[in-house]
């Protein structure tokens, strides 16, 4: 059908004819330019070219990810009275939400700001902070902690120095400011992120079910508000190039990157909460994130079946002069779209008022599906909302599966000719791998992020999972949280690294006491558009799928981060997993930490004879091979049923997850809590395996307990009869010496010289010169 | 009884420290709003953390022009008891009501770690008899490294006006100093939290005599309490 075209723009910047090298330059394909103008019967004016681009990027269109995406289970099928229900699905809302009983709900989700934190680490993460902590809290809940999955470079470059130090201060400088404690993190340093660092942020809230809200537009004449800081020129974002041509000024003179206000975003939670404790006044809500106000009105718009009506004039600016272009495009941050209930305008105006802030109404909603704006009595664009959302273009990509994998995979320990260890190589090793910033305590980030503000921090940063005490009404609840992936394992066998990814995640979170509840992803790829990537991804997504499914634990929502490559080629592929679990009682939380000498030490899993992508081969090979570690989701499902039934029974004092660095590093980490205590361990008798394997393997399905005395013989039978493997490795004894005896001799530490480089090793490398 | 803690915008360890008096030790505890002018016959007024005002400028020197700050100040001449944690000694130091300045963290970097802390004999409310000789408090700020001039410091201490210290200095403070009150003794100042001390998992309960110490200046039965 063709419509006439829109009138003139008076602004001669914006009446530019559309040319193919405008379309392209806009990232759109030229078959997606002949479906805008299907779409809209006419040629697009530059704003709605502007407003499709963003809309049908894969940041908001998830247009090469979509079909993937449908995989992931998304109900708890075990969900009970008390918990685990899903009460908003992933991708109806900006967040999904869980019941976890009493009429109380927990709101969570996961979200890149990699590239922006690549060009600025500072602002880069302090705005991917602000931008979540939106998410949840246009939910209608209270964020009541934070958690980020960061990766860069080896830290022995100064560029990943410069990149760490900027990105962990950004995070504390937002999330410190507005009150909301960092509870808990992974972070992992290897080559191939170095100029591409990953970083993804989580924000958790608290809400009641009746106070659950939704990005919707409804009712015909219903007032739309526009609320928080003033928009600006920045972050313009994908669309960068535009601003320079249309006004003719140099882009350098812009940042490229947003600039985040922790201020205005804690007023934005406190008066935006505030507002939706009215009853009936606020109709729908949503933040103005990624493609600002474009994707917030044709968004609402669109899932509420309705049209929405803005004018430009109305806009608070920051700067005069900006045309409907650049403010339909800003990213600038802190801004949120409000649907009021139509006569009680004055509502919402008081409560703003009452915070110092601005609301200004900006239009209305109409009955036409259409989204108009208007600047200066001029149409500049008319679109029907869901052609920018629900129509935006879905592909199946080409995968191939990459050549490196026939070499990765054919690798083996037996036929490497790698030399065993012997004790002293295996004292070393010990040594190196604990003071590698990736097994390394984490000390020196999270001392910088608030982890206490809202006193509810259980178990502080550090141990398998963070812990978090909620206050609800007037009863409380403990809930636990983990991220993980581990990005090599993903790069050798992209299936089984995503399966464990997940299956660790659960581990941490049985070790804590708590029951999985459900997930959030954030799944960082190269480029989708490379079969080989795009293989990576595909094979990531149904191994997360499928672990969902088996541990009936669904994914409530994530973020899509492609295109994460530098000169060398991209990332390894990096599905980072986020998992809260829900913990009964107070009792049953449990720390990784060994507690008191003569308890028994069991390993459960047993260990077998593998070494590919450990960080052992990495660090102390040079080696990036081998098949990814073998996982067992039958076995693993047993293990932690186990780990949580003996928990409860109060007859596991402490439990830790064997991860990158294997058996070694989990003991000696189980010595790194409060008190100073040592180990005896006898290794001896495992006799059949290598002992580089045996101490530094990472096979998956293993966890280090520790038990009273009195306890380990009944707790191995019990682990017997549930076809676990178990074995009583030692005990923990109070000398502060870690001694394990192995086949090939005996090997000896003192805790102090273990835990000195494990504790300072990143502050070492993050020293700056003359400061204390 | 009646303890009121004031919200500022970005005060943001307000409901920590209205839960350490009011869940911790059961007492009646409000909210203040930053532009109320009165406070409503508080025995105890709670100035609390957070980043008042975003804290762009110098940390707390906003929020001393809130309406507020005039009833406290009035407040604290008349000899009522205040308690300033974290941005609430920096407020209180920005308005005056405290000697010294809080500046940047000698490390440049936010610190939000649990900290060892030596008891001084400072009078009536903060003594070893009171807290023991030790407590342990958590951190958590950017700007919490105590500075005043040689004059200043000689008096504090001969006042006995110093009334915590650093057993390991986290922030670079002058002569380690964590917490301080002015010469009348009536107004607190300290850079720990004693409102994230004081559940049963936090990594100490040494907010609870906190708390108690400074309500015992007005109701020497809850002093007694700690015992």
């Amino acid at each position: 059908m063709n419509r006439p075209a829109l009138p003139p723009n008076p602004d001669p910047v914006l009446d530019q004819p559309i040319t193919p090298e405008l379309v392209k330059k806009h990232g759109l394909l030229p078959e997606e330019y002949v479906k805008v103008r299907e779409h809209l019967g006419r040629e697009p004016t530059l704003t709605e070219l502007g407003i499709f681009s963003v809309m049908w990027s894969e940041h908001c269109s998830y247009k090469n990810t979509r079909p993937l995406l449908k995989g992931f289970p998304t109900e708890k099928k075990g969900a009970t009275e008390n918990f685990g229900r899903v009460l908003v699905k992933a991708g109806e809302e900006n967040a999904g939400i869980i019941d976890v009983g009493d009429g109380w709900a927990i709101a969570f989700k996961i979200e890149s700001h990699n590239h922006p934190s690549a060009i600025e680490p500072f602002e880069g993460a302090a705005t991917g902070v602000g931008g979540i902590i939106r998410d949840i809290f246009t939910m209608g809940a209270r964020p009541v902690l934070l958690t980020n999955s960061l990766r860069f470079g080896e830290l022995d470059s100064p560029a990943t120095k410069r990149l760490l130090r900027g990105v962990v201060a950004g995070i504390a400088h937002y999330g410190n400011c507005v009150g909301v404690p960092t509870v808990a993190g992974d972070v992992y340093f290897d080559r191939c992120y170095e100029g591409n660092p990953l970083v993804n942020a989580l924000c958790l809230g608290t809400l009641r079910h009746d106070q659950i809200r939704r990005g919707r537009a409804t009712g015909l004449g219903n007032p739309v508000y526009y609320v928080g800081a003033a928009t600006g020129r920045d972050g313009l974002g994908g669309a960068a190039f535009a601003s320079k041509e249309l006004s003719a000024e140099s882009a350098s003179d812009r940042p490229a990157v947003q600039k985040g206000d922790p201020f205005m975003e804690k007023l934005l939670i406190e008066a935006c909460l505030e507002m939706m404790d009215v009853p009936g006044l606020v109709v729908g809500i949503q933040d103005m994130g990624a493609a600002g106000l474009t994707c917030s009105t044709c968004e609402t718009a669109s899932r509420g079946g309705a049209g929405i009506e803005i004018e430009l004039d109305q806009v608070p600016q920051r700067e005069p002069g900006m045309n409907s272009y650049e403010i339909m495009l800003s990213e600038s941050q802190e801004r949120m779209l409000v649907i009021v209930q139509k006569g009680r305008e004055k509502e919402i105006e008081q409560v703003f008022a009452k915070w110092d802030l601005h609301a200004a109404h900006v239009g209305t909603v109409t009955d036409t599906g259409r989204m108009v704006v208007t600047q200066h009595g001029v149409v500049v664009a008319d679109i029907r909302a869901s052609a920018l959302t629900d129509d935006a273009p879905v592909y199946q990509r080409e995968s191939k599966r990459p050549s490196y994998l026939d070499e990765t995979s054919a690798w083996t320990l037996e036929g490497s000719g790698l030399p065993d260890l012997d004790a002293a190589g295996a004292r070393q090793a010990l040594l190196r791998l604990l003071s590698h910033p990736t097994i390394a305590s984490k000390r020196w980030l999270y001392r910088q992020f608030d982890h206490m503000v809202q006193h509810g921090t259980v178990l502080l940063p550090g141990s398998d999972a963070g812990v978090v005490r909620l206050r609800l009404g007037s009863s409380e609840k403990f809930i636990a949280i983990s991220n993980d992936c581990n990005g090599r394992y993903c790069y050798l066998n992209p299936r089984r690294g995503a399966l464990i990814a997940m299956v660790e995640c659960l581990r941490n979170l049985v070790c804590a006491g708590a029951t999985p509840l459900a997930m959030t992803d954030n799944l960082n790829f190269g480029n989708p558009y490379k079969p080989e990537n795009f293989y990576q991804l595909k094979e990531c997504v149904e191994g997360l799928a499928e672990a969902c499914r088996f541990f009936d634990v669904p994914v409530v929502g994530g973020n899509v981060s492609l295109y994460n490559e530098s000169p060398e080629g991209a990332i390894d592929p990096t599905p980072t997993v986020s998992v809260v679990g829900f913990i009964e009682d107070e009792a049953h939380v449990t720390s990784q930490f060994a507690r008191s000498a003569g308890d028994r030490l069991i390993l459960l899993g047993g260990a077998p004879d593998e070494l590919g992508g450990s960080q052992f081969l990495g660090l102390i090979h040079g080696k990036k091979t081998g098949d990814a570690p073998r996982v067992d989701l039958a076995a693993e499902k047993a293990l932690q049923d186990f780990i949580l039934a003996h928990i409860r029974g109060r007859r596991v004092r402490s439990a830790h997850d064997l991860s990158e660095g294997g058996l070694l590093v989990a003991i000696s980490e189980k010595l790194f809590g409060a008190v100073t205590l040592g180990a005896s361990v006898d290794l001896a008798q495992f006799t059949a395996a290598r002992l580089d394997a045996l101490l530094f393997g990472e096979s998956q399905g293993r966890v280090v307990i520790s038990s009273e005395p009195g306890n380990a013989n009944g707790l191995i039978a019990a682990a017997e009869e549930a076809g676990i493997v178990a074995h009583d490795i030692g005990k923990v004894t109070d000398d502060a010496f870690l001694r394990v005896e192995t086949a090939k001799g005996a090997l000896e530490w003192p805790v102090a010289e273990l835990r000195t480089g494990w504790e300072t090793s990143i502050e070492v490398a993050m020293k700056r010169p003359g400061l204390s | 009884m009646n303890i009121a803690v004031l919200q500022f915008p970005g005060s943001n360890c307000d409901q920590d420290a209205y839960h350490l008096f009011a869940s911790g030790l059961g007492l009646p505890t409000r909210f203040v709003w930053h532009k109320d002018t009165r406070l409503g016959g508080a025995d105890l007024v709670i100035v609390p953390g957070g980043f008042a005002y975003g804290d762009y400028l110098r940390c707390g020197a906003i929020a001393r022009f809130s309406p507020v700050m005039g009833a406290v100040r009035e407040f604290a001449e008349k000899g009522g008891t205040i308690l300033g944690i974290c941005n609430g000694f920096q407020i209180l130091c920005e308005a005056g009501l405290l000697p010294g300045a809080l500046i940047l963290n000698s490390s440049l970097e936010f610190r939000c770690v649990t900290c060892d802390l030596a008891v001084e004999e400072a009078g009536q409310a903060f003594n070893t008899r009171t807290l023991g000789k030790r407590i342990r408090l958590p951190i958590g700020h950017g700007a919490g490294n105590y500075r005043i001039d040689a004059a200043g410091k000689e008096s504090l201490e001969t006042h006995h006006q110093i009334i915590l210290r650093y057993l390991n200095n986290p922030n670079g403070s002058m002569g380690a100093i964590a917490g301080i009150r002015n010469e009348e003794g009536n107004v607190f100042g300290m850079m720990p939290h004693p409102d994230r001390a004081f559940e049963r998992f936090h990594p100490s309960q040494d907010g609870l005599a906190v708390a108690r110490a400074v309500l015992s200046l007005r109701f020497p039965e809850i002093g007694r309490m700690s015992a």
